[in-house]
């Protein structure tokens, strides 16, 4: 009985120490990467590596300039495209969606948020490349727009539902049309979190690189116009990753280090904007 | 008989005037037509989503349609692919799609189920915040990254420390039979299993959130250790959203492109060996789709991608009823994808 009890009280105590290190090892996997990231990646980066572009294959030196660009141009106009879709349909969740078609809409936006990229990478060339015949920096927008509005829906939807009933009782009291009510108070005071929403869906769609692979291409050299290839962090990483020089897995790590800065940075900040408004509550 | 005239009905009076609804009222009911123009545009939004999805099916559907008239249903266990004899069938690539997935779960799950368990239920409570969000990180950094970091970091480590202990032991197993070479199966394996380590986790952590307490209580109260408390009372009672949440991380790692292409080694063959090169269908898209140049090509390719999303979807939508089953409405887990 009590060697029973022992034993219960041991065996207690080694699956927790089992579920700990579980945990330990998943932030360890973490850790490493972001080490590697850094250990590999630090040295790269210099001036030089931010202002120029690509030199020729073979070649020292260059930067990844145009890639940084093509990244902004193309995450800005994916979420210029994506976020009032997405945040329309956020809204439209919380305020209307109590009935059948908001069931309906709520669950295909979870089951998109897990479509392969690369799928919609198929859809975007079908419809914007293959018809004009040439790739486009647009055509990936259109790609990762298609790929946030779902994300950003969901997030909206539920930072929206945060709001506390009284607050649009009162503003209805006081004689507000419901859709000022949605707007001024109820959207206003959710801000923060359709924000951070907002952020995260970015941070997520800058880092892609499947279904740019035939919608943007790609582009060695330094472009901005968005009817035309464009190069972007996560293509240059995949193309100088997988190619046969010494110079390119140097360029790749340094450009693997600022693009997972950039997530980071842009996580941290949406973390940072919930903190300002929920900081007590989470 | 004599009929009696029949007196006309005389016509109602004039209806009064009623007034119209009191205006006063109008925008408590929400019935003032910028009401409407307001929740009319929220609606269609809100449509884009269904219209996506229906239009990303047909499209692809359609794209795909020269090839499904082709091979029929012969395209999904043929293994040659040939597209200099326009000869298609994507046999290794499912087959590796689902050996892939089914080695990262196999890694995963313990992984990240036991991550779930310790942050709700032993760790510390200023541990829990940071470790969650550390390992909710995991899933911030870009699949093109993690395949960098596979290939220049995991593969070397494989084949030094990891792939000879395996040989040396399981060697005589059909399962790792071959040289080494670097991008293999079980690299591709290994780099999923990160990638969908997050997602398990914060889904699987969200569910174990939403037991309610009285269930560990009464195990605990009825002398069960923290342990048993844990697998008799807590586990059990989740046991759909759990395995709502293992499903979520499948369609994650069934659907995952870039850095599976960059590991998993990209060869058209079978082999059970997790030592060996293979492909998977996302990989083969990503691979050879903007190289594809006859129509046929693309078409075959398009089916492979046809098949991708309806599998993805299919296993999306399953693994969706299943947590929603345990925290019916609420949005668990929607905040880790």
């Amino acid at each position: 009985m009590i060697a029973r009890t022992v034993w219960r009280r041991i065996s207690s105590g080694v699956m927790t120490g089992i579920v700990a290190l579980l945990s330990f090892t998943a932030v360890l996997a973490l850790v490493l990467i972001l080490a590697d990231l850094i250990a590999k990646g630090a040295s790269s980066i210099d001036w030089a590596f931010f202002t120029k572009s690509p030199v020729p294959a073979g070649e020292t030196g260059g930067g990844v300039a145009n890639a940084i660009v093509g990244t902004g141009i193309i995450v800005g106009l994916a979420a210029l495209i994506g976020l009032p879709i997405g945040i329309g349909a956020g809204l439209y969740l919380a305020e209307y969606g109590a009935g059948r078609l908001g069931f309906m809409v709520r669950f295909i936006a979870d089951v998109m948020n897990g479509t392969p990229s690369i799928v919609i990478g198929i859809f975007a060339w079908t419809w914007m490349v293959k018809p004009v015949g040439r790739f486009s920096a647009l055509a990936g927008s259109a790609a990762l727009a298609i790929l946030m509005i779902p994300m950003i829906a969901r997030t909206t939807e539920e930072m929206v539902r945060l709001v506390p009933h009284s607050l649009r009782e009162a503003a209805l009291a006081l004689g507000y049309p419901r859709w000022r009510t949605s707007l001024r108070v109820v959207a206003r005071t959710a801000l923060g979190g359709i924000v951070t929403g907002c952020l995260v869906g970015v941070a997520r769609i800058a880092g892609e690189t499947a279904p740019l692979l035939f919608t943007a291409l790609g582009n060695l050299n330094f472009s901005t116009a968005v009817t035309h290839p464009m190069q972007t962090l996560s293509l240059q990483i995949y193309v100088y990753a997988t190619g046969p020089f010494e110079e390119w897995h140097r360029l790749a790590w340094a450009a693997a280090l600022v693009l997972m800065g950039l997530v980071l940075v842009l996580s941290m900040l949406a973390r940072w904007v919930t903190r300002q408004r929920y900081g007590r509550v989470r | 008989m004599t009929t009696l005239p029949i007196e006309p009905v005389p016509a109602p009076p004039p209806s009064i005037e009623t007034p119209s609804a009191e205006p006063r009222w109008t925008s408590l009911r929400g019935v003032n037509a910028s009401d409407r123009i307001y929740k009319g545009l929220l609606t269609v939004l809100a449509l884009a989503l269904p219209l996506l999805i229906i239009a990303l099916f047909v499209q692809l559907f359609f794209s795909a349609l020269p090839a499904i008239k082709r091979f029929g249903f012969s395209f999904l266990w043929t293994s040659t692919w040939d597209p200099v004899a326009e000869i298609y069938g994507a046999a290794p690539m499912i087959f590796g799609t689902l050996a892939s997935s089914f080695l990262a779960l196999l890694i995963a799950v313990p992984l990240a189920v036991g991550v779930a368990i310790y942050l709700t239920e032993f760790a510390p409570r200023w541990v829990r915040q940071p470790v969650a969000f550390l390992v909710e990180m995991l899933a911030a950094i870009p699949s093109v990254v993690y395949g960098l970091w596979g290939v220049f970091v995991l593969i070397p480590f494989l084949r030094s420390y990891v792939v000879p202990p395996l040989k040396a032991v399981l060697g005589w197993t059909p399962f790792f039979q071959g040289v080494f070479y670097g991008n293999s199966l079980l690299a591709g394996g290994i780099i999923l299993a990160i990638m969908i380590v997050p997602y398990i986790a914060a889904v699987s952590r969200e569910v174990l959130l939403a037991v309610p307490s009285s269930q560990r209580e009464a195990a605990l109260g009825m002398g069960a250790t923290r342990w048993e408390a844990v697998w008799t009372a807590v586990l059990p009672y989740g046991r759909a959203g759990l395995i709502g949440a293992i499903i979520l991380g499948l369609g994650r790692a069934l659907g995952e492109t870039m850095a599976v292409t960059m590991v998993i080694g990209n060869r058209h063959d079978i082999s059970l060996s997790a030592l060996q090169p293979a492909y998977t269908m996302a990989a083969a898209v990503a691979n050879e789709f903007s190289e594809a140049t006859t129509s046929m090509y693309q078409s075959a390719l398009a089916e492979v991608g046809l098949m991708l999303f309806v599998i993805t979807i299919l296993v999306n939508a399953f693994a969706r009823v299943l947590i929603w089953r345990v925290a019916r409405g609420t949005a668990v887990g929607s905040k880790a994808l």
